[in-house]
């Protein structure tokens, strides 16, 4: 019996949870469409995930491009010689269409995800938020909305430069490592490159963007019970919104190209 | 004359826990009014359930006449205008210098320039007795009792007629602590502010109230004139007033 209801006590907890998710997103939302709208909150917000997360990004789509255009040289030098077409093929598609989301949502969400919730959630533990109501300002007008404005815009251009740099990665390892020819290599990418192919990938990218605010802030604004509080918000933070990203990008893959 | 703010058998319960349990209490214009009373006694929560952070479970809040009692604080801007807080860790907004926290309400009320607000800011921090050169800094580069008086400037910047003080003179020094509630006085009683403050400390409270009323296990038990706050003749005010640990009021210590 006490089995049973540890199992109904986990259910109930993670039901509450998500009703309390879905009306923090559904207000949070409400208020994305009413002003007034703090404009300097939303670009100091937009300068902190887009510029400040390129070293990161870049990083990690440069290396991603490097390792996938080994990989697929050696992995395809098994059954056909000559592979450079499908090496520059294999690049490109990848990383427009998963690599280059996927990796930056996630590196994202480790960076910006985990500030968001700490921040906010050192905030509430200090009766910040408390004090903001007191002085006339909307939490979520002050402290959410910007975040998942500046989530929802950005993530896409971290992508696309993500998209470019990646690319980037695997022609130089193709033309220096593997000794393809540079013109024919990049004649190869643009020829099988599909405008949709970036365009889908910049989609996931803005889902993606939202879902890192929406943990961070959700997560922060209900942490309690001081350093500790804060120290659990910002975990769920990272790790729910990284199985999130997981997960819608099978369910966006799935409505875009599953037939 | 109509109370300021009136409190009608305000009750707010945590789950099983009930930490407000029937508080009635008015106020007068430009009255101060000290509730004492033990840490975890709900001294907070009342102060909350007035400012509408917290949302009573029943009873009626009413400010200057209009009931205010299930207007959550974010939907009653109108209501909030009136009221400043002097929060107990001062919760000054440390991504922001210390003149930006003193002129937040006025930067989203009155839409002042940056620079006009800076000067109300800079005038409010002469109040509290702080230079003009602590406007640039940041408020963790600052001491508590100087982040306290932050907190008062940013309480009274907006000119409010209800100010609350919540614990205003913990974890200072006696010196410091007193200097706050001389501010307090300064701020308050003089420009005919009503105030309502919690604290546990007896020298505030004697020195700054009115009235002082006394909450315990979520009721008001006493309520009277500052002065007679030592012939109460209540066995709990005695005990909490002399700082016995024998008497009615048992500590929930474990052993």
């Amino acid at each position: 019996m006490q089995f049973l209801s540890l199992i109904g006590g986990v259910v109930l907890t993670f039901l509450g949870h998500l009703g309390r998710l879905t009306i923090f997103a559904g207000t949070a939302l409400s208020h994305c469409l009413r002003p007034p709208f703090y404009w300097r909150r939303i670009g100091s917000q937009m300068l902190d995930i887009g510029y400040f997360s390129l070293p990161v990004v870049g990083l990690t789509a440069i290396f991603s491009g490097m390792v996938l255009a080994l990989q697929s040289y050696t992995g395809f030098a098994r059954f056909s010689a000559g592979s450079e077409t499908a090496v520059a093929n294999v690049v490109v598609v990848s990383l427009t269409r998963e690599l280059g989301p996927v990796l930056a949502g996630l590196m994202v969400a480790g960076r910006i995800g985990a500030s968001m919730a700490a921040e906010i959630g050192t905030m509430r533990v200090t009766e910040q938020i408390d004090a903001l109501a007191t002085l006339s300002t909307n939490p979520f007008k002050y402290l959410v909305v910007p975040r998942l404005i500046a989530g929802l815009l950005m993530l896409p251009v971290l992508v696309l430069v993500a998209d470019i740099i990646g690319v980037f990665g695997g022609f130089l390892v193709s033309i220096y490592k593997l000794g393809f020819n540079a013109a024919s290599y990049i004649n190869n990418s643009y020829d099988f490159m599909q405008a949709f192919d970036v365009i889908s990938g910049l989609i996931k990218a803005s889902a993606f963007g939202f879902v890192i605010a929406l943990m961070g802030c959700y997560n922060g604004y209900y942490s309690k019970g001081g350093a500790q509080g804060v120290g659990a918000a910002t975990t769920n933070a990272v790790v729910s919104s990284s199985i999130l990203i997981l997960t819608l990008n099978y369910i966006i893959t799935e409505l875009f190209f599953g037939t | 004359m109509e109370p300021k703010i009136s409190l009608k058998d305000v009750r707010k319960a945590f789950g099983p826990k009930k930490v407000l349990d029937g508080v009635t209490l008015d106020i007068a214009p430009k009255e101060s009014v000290v509730v004492i009373g033990g840490s975890g006694t709900g001294k907070s929560v009342l102060l909350k359930c007035i400012l509408g952070i917290l949302l009573a479970d029943s009873g009626e809040i009413k400010v200057d006449g209009q009931d205010v009692t299930h207007v959550a604080a974010t939907d009653r801007d109108a209501v909030n205008r009136k009221f400043g807080m002097l929060f107990q860790g001062s919760a000054l907004f440390d991504s922001l210098p210390v003149w930006e926290n003193v002129a937040f309400g006025l930067l989203q009320r009155e839409h002042l320039s940056r620079a006009e607000a800076k000067d109300r800011a800079i005038a409010t921090l002469a109040k509290v007795g702080l230079a003009a050169d602590v406007a640039v800094l940041s408020p963790s580069e600052l001491s508590g009792g100087m982040q306290k008086r932050v907190g008062l400037a940013r309480a009274i910047a907006g000119e409010p007629e209800i100010i609350f003080f919540d614990e205003p003179t913990t974890g200072l020094d006696p010196i410091m602590a007193d200097v706050i509630n001389d501010l307090i006085i300064s701020c308050a009683k003089e420009q005919g502010i009503t105030a309502l403050s919690i604290t546990h400390d007896m020298h505030s409270a004697r020195k700054i109230a009115d009235r002082i009323c006394m909450l315990y296990e979520g009721k008001l038990i006493w309520a009277g004139p500052a002065a007679d706050i030592d012939k109460s003749g209540n066995p709990y005010v005695e005990q909490f007033v002399h700082g016995a640990a024998e008497g009615p009021i048992k500590m929930q210590v474990r052993r």
